[in-house]
């Protein structure tokens, strides 16, 4: 089996958002581009959930749409929001009651998989993993920087995993921890907010060398910055080059990969995450699921310029065909 | 996210109770990939042309209802959806004059994955619509 390429629609949130594209078309153009896995953030696509009911309707046009374009359902990314009451946590049983119907959505939806943010309790997970099974879902905890496959937090959720002995739960790593470069457009909207042009050098040379976030963060404010350029340095606080190998402790556990990325450039490059070193781990490792392009530069370029989601994809995407060793160039249709 | 997409352009109007104008209404949109439950939009800041509309006055209209941002704080089967352009109500009796102003508008969400509470806001010069 060969790794698979998707996208997660997140992708494309500027357009949604302002309603450029409707569902239809994202899952038309990710077919195009050969990206047949669809991943979704539920509350995103759907509107109601989880406060209110979703429509059938809505959820008969996103099988009719699925089946139309050939593609494959993959994951509802879930959110299980703890802090719903003002000034406590939802209890644990509440917890456990919302992540299967979260399981139930997913099933509908007709997913395998069902995202789990990286900050809930390990032992939610677990009591919901024997629901899982009945449904045949897997939760997958999303590993997301700052944390990564050292860190104590995921060893507690991998320790967790094990003793449960459920194998409806596993990991889905966001290619985003491993950061190997200070991203350009991150660099570019701190200066455009401001940050001195020998600061934003200075961290974005640090971070090629590794340098621990705290010295950085120090010597940016002995330098006289303040303000946004305490904030780009910071940003090392939250990211670091961990190495794609980590993954290979985990490869039976892990069952979807983010594909984020920050910008695609025209040779279809991604600057600061090293695919051509993921791709081959995740091969090492034997792995068979789904790379989803997760775009996320939309965020850090919206202020200068609109985002044109669908191009940014469509270069990950050749990227990831290349890699992959695919015969054809994913290319969009023309517009009839 | 989506800051400069929170007003939406051409939205504001005169807000009105029984023929009598009663403050302003503009659409806003939730700065987020994603929608948020009512509970935990834990503050909409309002201000008109440099004044800040105390908290008491803003009210937040979707889907048929209108709550204080006192009473959402309690709304757990209501959601602002991603995307979805909410009414904004700033009270004043007489309301804020004719012509063009300059609205600000923020919201503070409690988000329970992240290690802070963001506040993001967005300023436009919008013309009052007759």
């Amino acid at each position: 089996m060969a790794i698979k390429r998707g996208v997660s629609l997140y992708s494309y949130q500027n357009e949604t958002f302002q309603e450029k594209m409707s569902l239809e078309d994202c899952i038309r153009v990710s077919a195009e581009l050969g990206a047949n896995g669809i991943e979704v953030i539920g509350e995103q696509t759907f509107w109601g959930w989880p406060e209110y009911a979703v429509d059938e309707a809505a959820i008969e046009n996103w099988h009719k749409l699925i089946d139309k374009y050939d593609c494959t359902p993959v994951s509802h990314d879930f959110m299980l929001d703890y802090k719903r009451y003002k000034g406590r946590m939802m209890p644990h049983d509440e917890q456990v009651a919302s992540v299967k119907r979260d399981i139930d959505f997913g099933a509908r939806l007709g997913m395998k998989f069902i995202r789990a943010l990286v900050s809930i309790e390990p032992q939610v997970l677990v009591d919901a993993a024997p629901y899982a099974e009945e449904k045949g879902i897997k939760i997958l905890i999303e590993v997301h920087a700052p944390l990564h496959f050292d860190h104590p937090w995921i060893v507690r959720h991998a320790e967790a995993f094990e003793k449960s002995g459920s194998d409806a739960l596993g990991f889905l790593p966001d290619m985003g921890m491993f950061l190997h470069a200070f991203p350009p457009v991150w660099k570019e909207k701190f200066l455009r907010i401001g940050v001195p042009q020998n600061i934003a050098d200075y961290i974005e040379k640090a971070y090629e060398d590794r340098v621990l976030s705290e010295y950085v963060i120090l010597n940016v404010r002995e330098m006289g910055g303040e303000g946004p350029a305490i904030a780009m340095a910071e940003t090392l606080r939250h990211n670091a080059a961990f190495e794609p190998k980590r993954m290979l402790d985990y490869m039976p556990r892990i069952h979807n990969i983010h594909g984020k990325f920050y910008q695609m450039n025209e040779d279809c490059v991604e600057p600061s995450i090293p695919y051509d070193e993921i791709v081959k781990v995740l091969q090492q490792g034997g792995y068979d699921g789904y790379i989803c392009s997760e775009y996320e530069g939309n965020r850090w370029i919206e202020d200068a310029e609109e985002p044109d989601s669908v191009e940014q994809v469509r270069r990950q995407q050749v990227m990831l065909a290349r890699l992959l060793g695919e015969s054809e160039t994913p290319a969009l249709k023309a517009a009839a | 996210m989506m800051d400069n997409k929170m007003i939406v352009e051409g939205s504001l109007e005169a807000y009105e109770e029984n023929g009598e104008t009663k403050g302003v209404k503009f659409l806003g949109r939730l700065p987020y990939y994603r929608g948020l439950g009512l509970s935990m939009v834990e503050d909409i800041l309002v201000s008109i042309d440099g004044n800040k509309v105390p908290r008491e006055d803003v009210r937040f209209h979707v889907h048929g209802n209108t709550y204080t941002l006192d009473e959402m704080e309690t709304v757990y089967d209501d959601r602002w959806n991603f995307g979805e352009k909410a009414t904004i109500i700033a009270l004043k009796d007489g309301g804020f004059g004719p012509g063009e102003h300059k609205v600000e508008f923020g919201v503070r969400m409690r988000v329970s994955y992240l290690p802070f509470v963001p506040t993001t806001s967005d300023t436009k010069s919008l013309a009052l619509a007759a």
